[in-house]
């Protein structure tokens, strides 16, 4: 058999599976008894779930700090219907004095819907900048009583390190376009990691707020303001490096989707 | 005086003028250049082309799908007792679908693709054949996609065999609905991904203050604290607004200034036509009354009003007998109260009447939530008085247990016997082995624990307002019914959903994931109750058949295809199973079917051998002792 043969058959075994897929989604196609008269007519186009493809800049943003500039970014996409999707969350620090990546991060989870307001995810976080390191990752996402957006991950790093992190957000409504967001992120660590520069317990409180104006739903230019503290060893690790555990910082920057 | 035939020549001639070379085709001209109707369709045989084509929206360009070049789609007009022929064929490169809404014909011409047809493929003419055995005001869409939203609309009215118990001079015929530049496909992502993304009245810092002042402290906070625990919105009235929406009457926005012409004295036969996709409109015309004669294209005793709420889908014919020699506007709000379209009434072409300013948004209760009574009344509602309202509702629809307990008779005697149709819980339970109770998850983010009947009320947000409001409880048809069976089987439906993940669905399971249809016995008579555990109205359609809205009405209880179930109500109506075959049952809020709140009815024949529910014996079960309200009465069926 030659390749295009094989590539022939394969093809087709591939699309029959889909198709016999395609054809369970469509419930309704099912006669309900033996005697249903009527089959349902037709392909029952449009009746698909279907899938979407969401791109998000949460915060895409330009932190000063003592003459010294940091582009941070917060960026998820997600792709899937309604109860699973890919999710795929990148985060990091580039410092734009030293143009050397100080932190960066990508995610992929799967996530799974487990209750009205809640997602749960599973997959694993790479750590780009410096430190290769590979965590399997856990956590829950979704949307708490009183509005509060929540995202609560834990990590296990190839090393057996475990650290979490607790991400909490809020939109107050000064007008329908005129947001102010609060935020806070909580890190903790297991154990000591001198080498990612964490100490045991606490890490880090990064607190802030920020106004944004929705200029359209999908983008809104903001500033801010963060306090951004490390505490304990972590704490002593920046010092004895020469950087400062407890930093204000103003942030300008975008939040965008598609 | 001109009448109804005079009318319709004065549309041709509009069309002749048109050829003559003004820039735009007739419909998207306003009345100063002469446009005093939308194109109409006459006769037997019909041929229409469905394709995309550009459209002048509020003076932007944009590209609809729709029929023949139109948006709206023409008006089609047959005559009662005619066959009639439509060749629909398909210019566009996706599959389409034109279903007739309203009409009573044989399954395989209701054009729901997956349902009753393949579907119209690209290229293909598909050919409708149908007798007509109806008359009054009714429209044709797209069921295919979201072609709806981009235009695939039309009216349809078709002129009764005899004569018509309404008397008029001169009718126009107002199709409402919403335009968006985006696409249909574009807003239904955006509600997928951030599902309060079109909401602009949502409650701000300023509000909260307007509420502390108003209400005091506490009572403002205890309110937040609700609505927060619950993680909803009081302002979640509408998934869509203003904010990508431009409302249309007849394919013109208020800036356009659709424009009817009337000679003082006259009696003018408006048909009102929701067209919309999401768009659940308020309804008035300030400083004149109108005259409400048929509703969902069947005639009502003549009611008047100064303002209804209109669901998606439902029509709604009206008299006005404008006396003065001026502009009346005509106004279609949307229900969240983002926008309206206004449309001109004048006794000359060319004139404007003013635009009322748009009214306050409605904010919701927990009553919305079909919550209990005691939850409520806490202040800080908007100063609507609903205590005094909600206590004469509330015997209706929840304390029928109540009811049968202290009558000392059996329930075969009562059941059946009962002139009071539509307040009488008992029979659902006796069919269905108890299926598991409907829980809130990912698909369903509440269940009303307590859900009342709002048929006595007009709509959200006309609660207050100075004027008469339209009920559903007033409205009586004008011929009797024409089964008065007491029903002999009863289904219990719950319509469900997620906002924040923007899921919609019957009983929390999806279209997707039924596993067949509800089977109907043809000739039975059933009785649907339908709970709203979601904060929204939702405008419920069966194809195929009128079924009775339970509203106390006995012998003269309106027959519609359309109602809109209020935010935490319960209701119910019945339903005659004669017509064979597969029909929709759905939300018409286009992207709430979409999304899954849609279910397949199945008419079967009845074959002679087999049980019948009606001869069921009642009377041996005990009714009283069943706990009704979690009983997922309808799973059983799919
Ligand atoms: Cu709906």
């Amino acid at each position: 058999m030659s390749l295009k043969h094989l590539l022939v058959v394969g093809l087709g075994a591939l699309s029959a599976s889909a198709a016999a897929q395609d054809h369970s989604n469509h419930g309704t196609h099912t006669p309900a008894t033996a005697d249903t008269p009527y089959q349902m007519q037709g392909s029952g186009a449009g009746h698909h779930d279907p899938m979407f493809l969401f791109l998000q800049a949460d915060r895409l943003e330009t932190q000063f700090h003592d003459g010294e500039e940091t582009l941070v970014w917060d960026t998820n996409a997600w792709y899937g219907g309604d109860l699973n999707k890919l999710w795929i969350k990148s985060e990091g620090e580039l410092s734009l004095s030293g143009g050397e990546f100080e932190e960066a991060e990508v995610q992929a989870l799967w996530s799974h819907a487990i209750s009205t307001y809640f997602d749960l995810q599973t997959g694993l976080r790479y750590d780009i900048a410096g430190k290769d390191r590979v965590h399997a990752a856990f956590g829950v996402m979704g949307l708490a009583p009183y509005w509060f957006e929540v995202d609560a991950m834990a990590y296990v790093s190839d090393k057996g390190d475990i650290t979490a992190t607790v991400e909490l957000e809020y939109e107050l409504l000064l007008t329908q376009r005129l947001i102010l967001q609060p935020r806070a992120e909580l890190a903790f660590s297991a154990q000591h990691v001198p080498d990612a520069g964490l100490g045991k317990g606490l890490t880090g409180l990064d607190t802030g707020i920020r106004l944004r104006y929705e200029i359209i739903r999908e983008f809104a230019p903001y500033v801010g303001i963060e306090w951004q503290k490390r505490f304990g060893a972590t704490a002593d690790m920046m010092r004895r490096d020469g950087e400062d555990p407890n930093r204000m910082v103003l942030v300008a920057g975008i939040r965008a989707w598609f | 005086m001109i009448n109804r035939r005079h009318f319709l020549i004065g549309a041709s001639q509009v069309g002749l003028m048109t050829a003559l070379g003004a820039s735009l085709p007739a419909w998207a001209r306003s009345s100063a250049d002469g446009n005093m109707g939308i194109t109409t369709l006459e006769g037997r045989d019909f041929n229409l082309t469905i394709d995309r084509f550009p459209v002048t929206i509020d003076g932007r360009r944009g590209r609809a799908v729709g029929v023949n070049g139109t948006l709206p789609a023409p008006l089609l007009r047959f005559r009662e007792g005619e066959d009639v022929t439509l060749r629909v064929t398909n210019r566009l490169k996706e599959d389409t679908s034109i279903h007739w809404h309203g009409l009573l014909l044989p399954f395989e011409m209701d054009g729901v693709p997956g349902v009753t047809f393949d579907g119209i493929k690209p290229g293909e003419t598909f050919t409708y054949h149908f007798p007509v055995r109806q008359s009054g005001t009714y429209w044709y869409h797209s069921h295919s996609g979201l072609q709806e939203q981009d235009g695939l609309y039309g009216p349809l009215v078709i002129d009764p065999a005899g004569a018509d118990p309404v008397a008029y001079d001169r009718e126009y015929v107002l199709v409402l609905s919403d335009w968006t530049f985006e696409g249909g496909d574009r807003v239904f992502a955006k509600l997928k991904k951030v599902s309060d993304t079109y909401n602009m009245g949502q409650r701000t810092l300023g509000d909260f203050f307007r509420d502390v002042s108003d209400n005091g402290l506490d009572a403002t906070l205890r309110d937040r604290r609700e609505w927060g625990e619950m993680r909803m919105s009081p302002r979640d009235i509408s998934d869509t607004s203003a904010m990508t929406y431009e409302f249309l009457i007849n394919g013109h926005t208020t800036g356009d200034n659709w424009n009817g012409v009337f000679k003082a004295g006259e009696k003018v036969r408006l048909r009102i036509i929701n067209a919309s996709a999401m768009t659940i409109f308020n309804v008035r015309m300030p400083d004149l009354p109108m005259t409400v004669v048929a509703a969902d294209g069947l005639n009502v005793q003549p009611l008047e009003t100064d303002e209804f709420q209109m669901g998606v889908a439902e029509t709604y014919d009206v008299i006005i007998e404008p006396k003065e020699d001026r502009a009346y506007a005509f106004v279609a709000e949307s229900i969240d109260r983002s926008g309206q379209a206004v449309a001109t009434f004048g006794p000359r072409p060319g004139m404007r009447a003013e635009a009322p300013a748009l009214r306050k948004i409605p904010t919701l209760t927990m009553k919305d939530m079909g919550m209990d009574h005691g939850a409520m009344g806490h202040g800080n509602m908007g100063g609507m008085d609903h205590s005094t309202m909600d206590h004469s509702q509330m015997n209706h629809a929840t304390m029928d247990h109540g009811q049968m307990d202290h009558s000392t008779m059996d329930h075969s005697k009562m059941g059946h016997a009962q002139p009071d149709e539509g307040q009488m819980d008992h029979a659902a339970m006796g069919h269905a082995p108890a299926a598991k109770p409907l829980k809130t998850g990912p698909g369903v983010d509440n269940i009303a624990t307590m859900p009342v009947s709002r048929l006595h009320e007009p709509g959200l947000g006309l609660e207050d307002v100075p004027h008469r409001t339209l009920r559903y409880s007033q409205l009586r048809s004008l011929d009797p019914i024409p089964d008065r069976r007491q029903p002999e089987r009863e289904l219990d439906l719950h319509l469900t959903g997620n906002m924040e993940r923007y899921m919609w669905s019957f009983d929390g399971i999806k279209y997707t994931e039924v596993k067949g249809p509800i089977i109907f016995k043809e000739g039975e008579r059933l009785r649907l109750h339908l709970t709203n555990d979601t904060m929204m109205s939702h405008p419920i359609h069966l194809h195929g058949m009128f079924f009775e809205l339970n509203n106390e009405g006995g012998d003269h209880r309106p027959r519609k295809h359309t109602v809109i179930v209020k935010p935490g109500e319960k209701l119910s109506f019945d339903v005659t199973a004669d017509a064979l075959g597969n029909w929709a049952f759905h939300c018409h809020l286009l992207y709430h079917m979409h999304a899954g709140m849609m279910r397949v009815v199945q008419v079967q024949p009845r074959n002679p051998g087999e049980v019948d529910h009606s001869t069921m014996d009642h009377s041996k079960m005990d009714h009283s002792k069943m706990g009704h309200n979690n009983m997922n009465h309808g799973e059983h069926n799919q």
